[in-house]
Formats: C-alpha cells, structure tokens, sequence
C-alpha cells in the first residue's frame, strides 16, 4: 500500500514538475509580468481592501492594451495582507522571489506596509501605495516606495485645526496602538497643544468591545471633542458606547473610519449630540472630476459602489503600468528591470489619473494632496456616500 | 418528607443570592477603599495637582465621584466573566482539565444569536417590534444561542475528549486547544461564505440601549451622569438568573447529587449505578448553555462581535476561575466578580494615578497578574480547599 502510494506521489511530483517547467517556457515566452496588490482581502477591514484590489483590477482592464501591443501579458497577483504585519511581510517574501512581478500596489495600513516594504527594498521592487499616510513610509527615503494620498503629519494638524474651527476648547485623544494610528493621534495632540486646546488625555487600546472603562475619565473630563486615531471597527464601537453613557460633543476621527460599516456599527449615535466628523486624503469617489466614470465602469464590473481608496487603488495600478510601459520602451521592448520600473515610477511627470494629476517629490510623495474634512449625514450604511464635505484643502508635504 | 425537600430547594435558591451580594458589595467596598486611600496618598503629589489643573478638581474627589459608575460597570463585566467561568470551573471539577475549547462555544453561542437577530432585522421584524416582542425576541435568541452552544460542546466532549478519558492530564488539554483553534476558523469559514463579513453587528432594537439616569454629579465645571443602561441590567439579571439556577441544579437535585458524585469519584460513582458519562455529557451540556447565554449577553453589551470574540474573556474568565478555586462554583462566581471590578478599576483610575503614562490599555495586565499572584500564593484560590490529585 505504502509502496504504492509513494510511487503514486513520486508520478504526480514529476507530472506537476513537468508542467511547471513548461508553464515558465511558455509564460517567458509571452514575455509575462505580474502586478501583485496587498490589502486585507479577509477580516475587519476587507471591506476597504478588496476595493483596493478591485480598483486595481479595473485598472489593468482597461488600461494594460498598451503593454499588450508590446507583446507583454500582464497578469494580476492579488495577496491578502489580513491588515496584519506578520501577514504582510510573508506575502511580501513570496512577492519578491517571484521574478515575475515588477511592482506592488498595495497597503491599506502603514502599519503593514513599512515591515513590507522592507523587503520590497532588498529587491528594489516598486510599491505604490494608495492608502498609507504615515509619514514614515516614504521619509525612509527609499526609491521603490511611493504614495498617492497624503499624509498624517499633515493630516492630523487639519484635525486639530479643523477642531478649532469648531470652537472646541477641550479634546480627549484616543489612538489604537498601530503606526497608523497612534501616528495620526500624536500629531494632532501635537497641533492641538500648540494651537492651545487643552488635551485631557492621551490613551491607546487595543480594545475592540468594552470600553467602559476608557470611558470613565473622558467623560469625566467632560471634553468638547472626542479624536480617534485609528479604525473604524474600534472607533464606531467606542463612540456608540459615550454617546450612550451620555456624552453630548462632537466626534472627530481620520481616514481610517472612512467606512459605511461605522454607521453600520454606530447608527444614530453618530448624528446625535456634536455629531461625527472625519478627515481623510481619500473624498467620495465622486467629488474628483475624473471618476464618474470610473464609479459607471466599478458599479457594471463589481455590482456594488467603489468603498473609499478603490478609486486610488486604480490610480496606483495606472501608474505601474504606465511606468512599465516607459521603462520597457526606454530598454527597447525588453522586459524591464525592478530597478528601471522603480526609477520610472519616480520619474513620471504630471501623470493624469483619476484622483489627480501625480508628480513624485524625492522620496515618493505626490507634490501636492488633498485633504478632506467630511460630515456623517445619516445613520444609514447605505447612505454613507452622501456624507458632506465640510473642508477641502491642497497642501504639499512638509519639507525634510 | 416532601417538606424537608421544599424547605432546602428554598434555601438554594436564596443562599447563592446572598453570595452575589456579599461577594459584589465586598469587592466593591475593598477595591473602592484601595483606590479612595491611594487618591488621598497621590493627591499633594505631581498627580494631584496635574488633575486640578486639567480637571480642577481634587484627586480625592474625582477619585469618590466616579466610583458609583466605575462600581456599576465592573459589576456588569463581572457577570459576564462569572457566567462563562462556570463553564471552566464545572469541568475542572468533574475531568480535572481545562476545557480550553470554552471560549470558542462562549462565541458560537454570540454568533448564532446575533445571527437569528440580524435574520430577523433584515425580515423586518424588530423595527416594527414592540418593547415587549422586543423582549422575547431577545429571550429567543439567548435561548437559540445557549441550544447552540449546549450541544455544541455536547458534541466537542463526545468527539475530542471522550476518547483520550485513560490518557494523560495534558493529552485532553492538547486536544482542547486544537478544538478552540478549529471552532474559531469554523466561524470564520461558515461567515465567511454565507456572509462574506464575519465582523457581526448587534442590530440595534427595543429599548436596550436606553439608559437610566439616576442623576449628576457636579464634578469641577462638568456633571457626570450616574446611570446605567438597560442592557447592563439585562445582562446583570441573566447573569443572576443563570447562576442561581445552576446552583440550584448542582446542589438541589438528582442530577446535581450525581454531578457531584463523579466529581468525588468516578469510579465509585459507577459502581454506585450512576451513568458516568451520561453526567459528564450533562456537565459539558450545562456549561455550554451558560457559555451560549454568556456569548449572546455579551453580544448585546458590547455590540460588536468577530470569530476571536471568545478569546480575551475566555481567558479572563479562566483567570476567574482559578482566582476563586478552580472546581469549586461559588469561587467562580467570586472570581468572576472581582476580576470584572479590578479591571474596571485598573481601566478607569490607572491612566488619572500614573498621569497618563499607564492608561487603560494596561488593564488587562491585572487579569493576569492575579492569575500569577494566585497560583504562587495560593494556588487553590480563594475558595479552594487544598485537596491531593484524585487517581
């Protein structure tokens, strides 16, 4: 019986063998490429993710005929990062040993992106990030990571200067512990202190249900506002449960509560009182000039609206293609190196997407972005698209 | 006869009352004094004087004015913690190993109750239900979510830990701990294809998320409202109802007589005519059914609910269990409550009493600190009685 099976396995190895040799004859043949995208397809926050990844497909749809009248066949590589950094940097692994794939778009979490694109850089693989605003991600300098969207230094002072706008005098900061998220929470305390709001307190959690506790000393210190740095999964849930403890101000958070399921988890309790604003580097699909058609073309492909970052998901997909194809052209019709696709990205000049026209600084910033500061309108998830827009502004990131 | 029957069926059901009141009022009254004399230690020092000029208040009394709320909600995530410890504590006292699988049948029960209610959000139904089909509604699905659970650890106890009775202490405990990670990707993987989202929400409906306020109280320039919401009273009195009548059932009938028994002793329990596995099949039954009601009660407090749900307060609650005696039913309920009081405490005075460099994120250290201090110091908790390993 053992014998039998053994053999058995050993036909199948050599028959799978067989065919994956061939595979690699023919796909060298094609003169293959892989575009590999990572965001959480699964969990929490796969909501956001797999429009990422879907925006990214869309992308490659319809605007990878150029490569493929060069003769190149370029496929997608989806990889699902679980928003989690151990996740992340072993799919970051498998990414880089495929020589195959020429770039990454990918992140919806700093907090995974910078251990991953750590070993994106011992390659010199391309990442273009549509997501990730923590400052880090590009201050590291490396050639191969760029962003579209903004980021929290920035971000976190339109916070604290928009909360100012309010008339609020007090602010309790809350943060979730992540790169992300602490990040986002330290620079708006910082603004805030400065600008002189008076901070009552500064804490991080990792709770994701019961926030009695946590609770007890803001609404002690009774605060005009509430800032949440970090996700909505978390900050839906805390917010629900002040309002209900009888908290009367307003709620502040950033990008990441960008999500129909906040209403979904908090409903009522967050038009109720102050109401709850959010600021983000990513508006509604719809207020770019760009993206009605986009949002026609998702809705027909996908059956369901563009989530926020799928309309940057697309973007970032635009520009790897649009820098393989320079840097192909600029080797004569060859494949091109990780090292030529990199520097290509970077070089691209006014690029034309649809969330904006994008310039890389030198460290893989766009040389302006935008920054939202937007209402919850209904306590209905279906109407999250409706939310308005309180403030829109274009800064460009600080100088090093 | 049948008078002496009566008169002690009373007497349980009024004994463990008692207990919970002791043991809540006793829990509260020491940990309000640790935290009333620290406030009074602190208050001339830097951590004062920080909290006058953020607050404008005395340590002292921002320390006496939060109590009331601090009290109430320990006293609601005591419960919590108190009704799954059971779950722990009965097994232990009848196999003598840790059912880790526990926590994982505390979030099945969650999730199918929250999922019969989500059913019946999407059908319609709760919008247009009034308080009282709110209720039943509710009763539905705690009852749904204990069925569920029930038989779910039913069926863990026949298929994993049945057949490993003769082997080693630590062979059934592996095995509980490959069936806790298995049911939780179970959930994961059931969710994941019917609901593609398995990150549920307890839909919002009746009065439960109402509050009872009992008034204010000045605090410097601000008013903290002293209330308390109407699922925290839901939960408290479930959680009562629950424990009373597991008490009952132990100490004051046949079925119990006979639980008690083969946690004695198996053997002699057989010969005596008792079913042996019969009664354990009723214990794993009886500590899912708590587990489930726990599960969809927590569902309803804390609203949000995901496949690792089971994990931190199946964990706490196994800290419960062994702070109060590991085995013994009243320690969990001890246990239980004074674990859910200390956290709270910890989460809501550490961040005033360190000046914000330890805040509530550090809590859940306590829960397992005990579990340390516990074990050195007194490792039969403190209900046990110190007794030698059965054979």
């Amino acid at each position: 019986m053992f014998n039998h099976m053994s053999k058995a396995l050993s036909l199948f190895v050599a028959a799978s063998m067989t065919m994956a040799t061939c595979g690699m004859a023919l796909a060298a043949d094609a003169k293959s490429i892989k575009i590999a995208t990572q965001s959480p397809l699964s969990g929490d926050q796969s909501v956001v993710g797999v429009d990422i990844k879907r925006g990214a497909e869309l992308a490659l749809e319809q605007l990878g005929k150029p490569l493929a009248d060069m003769g190149f066949k370029v496929e997608l590589a989806p990889f699902d990062d679980q928003a989690n950094p151990d996740t992340g940097v072993a799919n970051a692994k498998r990414i880089v040993s495929d020589p195959a794939i020429l770039a990454v778009v990918g992140h919806y979490n700093s907090g995974v992106q910078i251990p991953s694109s750590e070993v994106y850089h011992t390659s010199g693989l391309a990442n273009v990030s549509p997501a990730n605003t923590n400052p880090k991600v590009t201050t590291r300098g490396y050639l191969e990571v760029n962003r579209i969207v903004g980021r929290d230094d920035v971000q976190g002072v339109v916070g604290a200067d928009f909360a100012l706008g309010l008339g609020a005098k007090s602010v309790f900061v809350i943060h979730d512990k992540t790169a992300y998220g602490q990040g986002i929470a330290e620079f708006f305390k910082k603004r805030a202190e400065e600008k002189g709001l008076k901070v009552l307190g500064f804490e991080g959690t990792e709770e994701k249900a019961n926030f009695d506790a946590l609770l007890s000393p803001i609404l002690a210190g009774s605060p005009d506002l509430v800032y949440f740095g970090g996700m909505y999964s978390q900050a839906a849930v805390l917010f629900k449960q002040a309002r209900e403890r009888g908290y009367a101000g307003t709620f502040l958070s950033d990008d990441g509560f960008d999500s129909s399921d906040a209403t979904k988890i908090a409903g009522q309790t967050l038009i109720d009182g102050g109401g709850t604003y959010y600021s983000t580097v990513s508006g509604p699909a719809a207020v770019y000039p760009g993206t009605a058609k986009f949002i026609a073309d998702f809705k027909a492909k996908f059956n369901s609206d563009p989530q926020p970052f799928a309309a940057q998901g697309y973007d970032s997909m635009a520009i790897v293609l649009k820098a393989i194809e320079n840097a192909a052209k600029a080797g004569g019709n060859a494949t091109p190196t990780r090292e030529a696709v990199a520097k290509a990205i970077r070089e691209l000049k006014d690029f034309p997407g649809i969330t904006g026209t994008f310039t890389f600084n030198n460290i893989g910033d766009p040389i302006v972005a935008k920054y939202f500061v937007i209402k919850v309108n209904s306590a209905d998830p279906a109407k999250w698209s409706e939310n308005s827009i309180v403030e829109t502004l274009d800064i460009a990131p600080p100088q090093q | 006869m049948n008078r002496f029957v009566q008169s002690i069926n009373v007497n349980e059901l009024i004994r463990p009352l008692g207990q919970l009141m002791v043991f809540s009022l006793g829990s509260a009254i020491a940990l309000s004094g640790i935290a009333l004399m620290l406030a009074l230690v602190l208050d001339q020092t830097a951590v004062g004087l920080a909290l006058q000029d953020k607050y404008n208040v005395t340590l002292y009394t921002y320390t006496l004015i939060n109590l009331p709320q601090v009290v109430i909600d320990g006293l609601t995530i005591g419960f919590v913690y108190a009704a799954i410890a059971l779950g722990y504590t009965m097994v232990y006292g009848v196999l003598e190993f840790i059912n880790f699988a526990h926590s994982e049948i505390f979030a099945v029960g969650a999730f199918i109750g929250v999922e019969f209610l989500i059913a019946m959000d999407s059908s319609g139904l709760l919008r247009s239900a009034s308080i009282g089909m709110s209720y039943l509604l509710l009763i539905l699905a705690i009852l749904l979510g204990m069925v569920a659970a029930g038989g779910l650890a039913v069926t863990v106890e026949r298929v994993a830990y049945r057949p490993l009775r003769g082997a080693s202490r630590l062979v059934p405990l592996i095995s509980a701990i490959g069936v806790s990670f298995l049911l939780q990707d179970v959930i994961r993987l059931v969710e994941g294809l019917t609901t593609g989202d398995f990150n549920r929400i307890f839909p919002s409906f009746g009065n439960f998320d109402q509050r009872l306020n009992f008034g204010k109280l000045a605090l410097g320039a601000t008013n903290i409202n002293l209330g308390i919401s109407i699922k925290s009273i839901i939960v408290i009195v479930a959680a009562m109802l629950m424990l009373i009548g597991l008490n009952y059932l132990v100490n004051a009938t046949r079925i119990g007589k006979a639980i008690r028994a083969v946690a004695q002793d198996r053997h002699t329990a057989s010969l005596m005519g008792i079913n042996v596995n019969r009664i354990i099949s009723i214990t794993f039954l009886v500590g899912g059914l708590l587990g489930g009601a726990a599960g969809v009660l927590y569902a309803l407090k804390f609203t949000r609910i995901d496949p690792f749900v089971g994990f931190f307060p199946g964990l706490k609650a196994f800290a419960a269990a062994v702070l109060g005696g590991i085995g013994n039913l009243t320690g969990a309920l001890l246990g239980g409550i004074v674990l859910g009081m200390l956290e709270t405490f910890a989460g809501s005075y550490m961040g005033v009493f360190t000046m914000g460099a330890a805040g509530s994120e550090y809590k859940d250290i306590f829960a397992f600190s005990i579990l340390i201090l516990v074990l050195i110091f007194r490792p039969q908790g403190l209900m046990g009685e110190n007794v030698g390993q059965k054979a």
